[in-house]
């Protein structure tokens, strides 16, 4: 039994626990992760489960990793290349398509063939939208103030998180109706939002498919208006909302952190799953293996997601009771699918004319936003979705090292998938049945797709828990609706990424704001780690 | 209706018919008397097709000019500061050229045949230059911007994309080396040269070959991300690459019409190009080596890491003080890094031995009203980005 000392141990090698690592590396502590897969980056990975082809196995498309944590840590000096989308589509039955693109005008241009109104009205949305995001840009850095504390620290943080909410210099000055915006789009379904714009469904449907990704809420759900500001807060170079491949697949980000941990000392060992956090009066003080290792380290950083810290790896009796029902209750309701497929050439989709970049991005085929909320409706029963929404795309039309030239690697997202799957749970014949089923749907649409596919992979919410550890395959680590966000993500009075446990931290998409491959829990909580540390902070992050 | 020839307002280059046809946005600029875009769908995309894929850029307006002649070697040798007199035959040459009071002139490439045969290219028209200062040499200079076609095949994938087109065994060409091929029946040179930074080859042909050139190139890299890239692009990629563009981050010395404007090499960042221990004379010598031994150079070019994503386009660059310490000349917010980087010239000693506590003074434009930034600056590398596909050999092939 080997014995190891570090100042710190990440547990968990995906993207925030790397960006922590990364941080705390560079502020001169000596930093070791501990990652229980063979290979590295939790989510964010490509790998090559077919020869020639890469994957981004889980995650697929980059946008919300913010750019100051891209700039501090240096990573394309380790190779991450992000490649912008040129547009987007939701393919009709009747032949016809809807695209966004990544020109406004051309957007405005091709909506205005299903409604002129909406054209319109689609500017008036954009405003309304990016004044959102703008708002909610600056509170993802911060760690959220304790409402209920008196300490200076808290009553100016909250003042600090009030202020971005009235700020009249950032915004030139929101005022109460701006506001008022704000709390009902944090509240709102995506439907009732969507329809205070537009009059077409083939609009609604596009555009609220931001808005169920993810999540176990459906359109008509209170609360699913924020999942789609969510993924709308990233950006690509200052286009907000824009999303991008990440060049090598979603692998490249953790893998280009990782050159950054090593080139500032610090280790990732794989291979290496922690089974317990071993306690001593209340504190945390290090972590056995299940190979039998243990380390000890000043401070435990854990990338699991909350249930998986506090109810497989830490002892119950060392935690609060009140904390870990809080734990318990969290809600992580699994609600995605995956396939990954290697094809031996580009498929068509006689319903995009060739060359148009609207099939250069995302795919879609779900054209009302009542048949997204029956897609809903099967998941609730504990089906997967007969009639699915998908987010499809070829990363290997902008990326050439996913495949060789003329073959093409394609991602199929799948929105709903069940959990604990109905009449007897998920089997390797279900999954099988799964996969065939979306290939099938995809094929309505595609004469050609069927004799191209080499091979694929088909990742149900089970897969995502055990070989991922997302529990039940939620791959936010937690819902994003606004009782479980902000100071009360993951539970209330836990939101700072400190824990029960003294020296123990959360960097999870857990923790605030969440998730999505943003790199900002792992880089506010180590901030933390760094302000218990009394370790002084640089970089355009803090 | 006939229109007279006589008059052209912007010449057409002999990719017009093909780079009109790819232009999406219909913008176009006046580069050296010729029309050519600045955009053709995306600046952002187009940009990316460089570091990701293949850009193809139409380079026909640089000034283009064949050295030939028993002198042509020491004829180069004299015009340029650098020392070209151990230059191999099929290789190229970064050089700047000065007058004779050591102020530079301008940048280009060199690129020689043999010793009897070269080509210089360059921004700035130089053909009176080149006469007056052969007086004496047995060498004949003449003009072949319009006799000879060029297209910089610029990206990651750029080496499979000119293989497929028929270049053979291009990985092995070594930076700054280049190969005459014939390809569809035409000859073409190519050069591991170029404005970007990244991999990549420029294409020098008979513009009869052009329209084939660029058709078969397009095809060729039809599965390697290729995009036509426009002015803007390139703008964007050079900065990153550090490269100094003459009338931008420097005005040329025959252009300068306050004589103070006028820089030496040393106040550029290419002191490195400046060989006085080279044997012969070259113009601008004498200036330049009384220049390095007072030590009064006044300026210097630098790359500067801003705080904060607001470029700092045109900024005034300031000591604590407040006091005005020089001025950005090109600035841009990196998409590959994530980085706000600016070139500045900078007064003297700022930028060489005060590296530090300097602010660019940025006013970003919102909705018809300006922020006021104060953004503290530091002097970095001016060589930004330089990965290390760039200079590999063989270079990478996506196969």
């Amino acid at each position: 039994m080997a014995k190891n000392t570090h100042d710190v141990i990440v547990i968990g090698a995906g993207h925030n626990g790397l960006t922590a690592a990364s941080y705390m590396a560079k502020a001169g502590l000596d930093v070791v992760v501990l990652e229980k897969n063979e290979w590295i980056g939790g989510a964010a990975v490509s790998r090559e489960l077919y020869p020639g082809w890469k994957y981004s196995n889980c995650s697929y498309v980059c946008s919300l990793l913010r750019p100051e944590i891209m700039r501090d840590l240096e990573l394309y000096k380790y190779g991450l290349q992000i490649i912008p989308y040129e547009g987007s589509a939701t393919m009709m039955r009747n032949g016809d398509y809807y695209a966004h693109y990544h020109d406004h005008d051309m957007t405005i241009n091709s909506i205005r063939r299903h409604s002129h109104k909406d054209a319109e009205a689609y500017e008036r949305y954009s405003r309304d939208v990016l004044r959102q995001c703008k708002i909610i840009k600056p509170l993802l850095k911060m760690t959220p103030p304790d409402l209920t504390s008196f300490k200076p620290k808290d009553l100016f943080g909250a003042l600090e998180f009030a202020k971005h909410f009235a700020a009249k210099d950032e915004l030139g000055g929101l005022g109460e109706k701006e506001i008022y915006d704000t709390i009902r789009f944090y509240t709102m379904s995506i439907r009732d939002y969507l329809d205070e714009y537009f009059e077409s469904d083939i609009t609604k449907a596009h555009l609220a498919g931001s808005a169920i990704i993810g999540t176990a809420l459906g359109p008509c759900s209170p609360g699913s208006a924020y999942v789609l500001l969510h993924h709308y807060m990233g950006e690509v170079d200052g286009s907000v909302g824009a999303w991008g491949y990440s060049r090598g697949g979603m692998g490249s980000i953790t893998k280009a952190m990782t050159g950054c941990l090593n080139a500032h000392g610090g280790e990732v060992k794989p291979d290496n799953e922690v089974v317990n956090v071993i306690t001593k009066n209340g504190r945390a003080i290090g972590v056995a293996t299940k190979k039998g290792d243990e380390y000890y380290a000043k401070k435990i950083v854990s990338n699991l997601d909350v249930k998986r810290t506090f109810l497989k790896i830490t002892e119950e009796s060392s935690l609060p009771g009140e904390f870990v029902e809080r734990v318990k209750n969290f809600k992580i309701r699994g609600s995605s699918g995956k396939l990954n497929i290697a094809l031996d050439g580009l498929p068509e989709f006689p319903c995009i004319p060739e060359g148009d970049p609207g099939g250069g991005g995302d795919m879609h085929f779900t054209e009302t936003i009542e048949e997204m909320e029956g897609a809903y409706d099967d998941w609730k029963r504990g089906e997967w979705s007969r009639n699915p929404y998908v987010d499809m795309c070829i990363p290997s039309k902008s990326d050439p090292t996913m495949a060789a030239p003329g073959k093409h690697y394609m991602s199929v997202f799948i929105q709903y998938v069940p959990f604990n799957l109905a009449n007897g749970g998920w089997n390797e014949e279900r999954k099988q049945e799964f996969g065939r089923h979306i290939v099938d749907c995809i094929a309505e649409f595609s004469p050609n797709f069927k004799d191209l596919i080499n091979h694929y992979e088909v990742r149900t919410p089970l897969e995502l828990d055990n070989e991922v550890g997302l529990t039940e395959g939620n791959i936010f680590q937690g819902e994003l609706t606004m009782d479980q966000l902000m100071f009360n993500r993951p539970v209330p009075g836990y939101a700072q990424y400190r824990t029960p446990l003294k020296n123990m931290y959360m960097c999870s998409s857990s923790t605030h704001p969440g998730g999505g491959v943003m790199g900002a829990p792992g880089a506010n909580a180590a901030r933390e780690v760094l302000i218990d540390m009394n370790i002084p902070q640089t970089g355009n992050y803090y | 209706m006939n229109r007279d020839l006589r008059f052209t307002a912007l010449k057409k280059t002999p990719f017009h018919s093909r780079t009109s046809l790819a232009s999406r946005t219909n913008k176009y600029y006046n580069w050296n008397g010729f029309t050519v875009p600045t955009e053709y769908s995306t600046t952002e995309l187009e940009y990316t097709a460089a570091r990701n894929g293949t850009s193809v850029m139409d380079l026909t307006p640089m000034c283009k000019y064949m050295i030939n002649g028993s002198d042509a070697n020491r004829f180069v040798d004299y015009l340029v500061t650098r020392d070209l007199s151990q230059m191999e035959d099929n290789t190229v040459a970064y050089i700047i050229w000065c007058n004779e009071d050591g102020k530079v002139m301008d940048d280009g490439t060199i690129f020689k045949f043999s010793d009897t045969k070269f080509m210089l290219c360059c921004a700035v028209k130089i053909y009176n230059w080149l006469h007056d200062s052969a007086e004496g040499f047995d060498v004949s200079c003449e003009d072949a911007t319009d006799t000879t076609a060029a297209l910089a095949i610029q990206g990651p994938t750029s080496c499979s994309t000119l293989k497929n087109y028929g270049a053979d065994d291009l990985e092995l060409l070594k930076p700054f080396g280049m190969k005459q091929y014939n390809i569809n029946g035409y000859d073409v040179l190519i050069s591991r040269t170029g404005f970007t930074g990244d991999l990549g080859y420029e294409l020098w042909t008979n513009p009869a070959n052009a329209e084939n050139m660029w058709d078969s190139i397009m095809e060729a890299g039809k599965e390697l991300k290729i995009r036509p890239f426009g002015m803007h692009a390139l703008e964007m990629t050079r900065i990153e690459a550090g490269f100094i563009q003459t009338n931008t981050d420097f005005m040329a010395a025959e252009d300068s019409l306050r004589p103070v404007r006028m820089r030496s090499p040393y106040e550029i960042g290419m002191g490195w190009l400046v060989h006085l221990n080279k044997e012969s004379y070259f113009v601008g010598k004498r200036a330049l080596k009384k220049e390095k031994e007072t030590g009064n150079s006044e300026r210097c070019l630098v790359g500067l890491d801003i705080d904060g994503d607001k470029p700092a386009v045109g900024s005034v660059i300031y000591n604590e003080k407040k006091e005005d310490i020089g001025i950005v000349t090109a600035a841009m917010w990196s998409p590959t890094m994530k980085r706000n980087v600016a070139l500045a010239s900078l007064k003297r000693p700022y930028g060489i031995k005060i590296k530090e506590n300097i602010f660019a003074e940025i006013y970003h434009p919102e909705e018809l009203e300006y922020k006021k930034i104060w953004a503290k600056c530091k002097v970095v590398k001016r060589q930004f980005f330089s990965p290390e596909r760039r200079n590999k050999v063989p270079a990478d092939l996506y196969e």
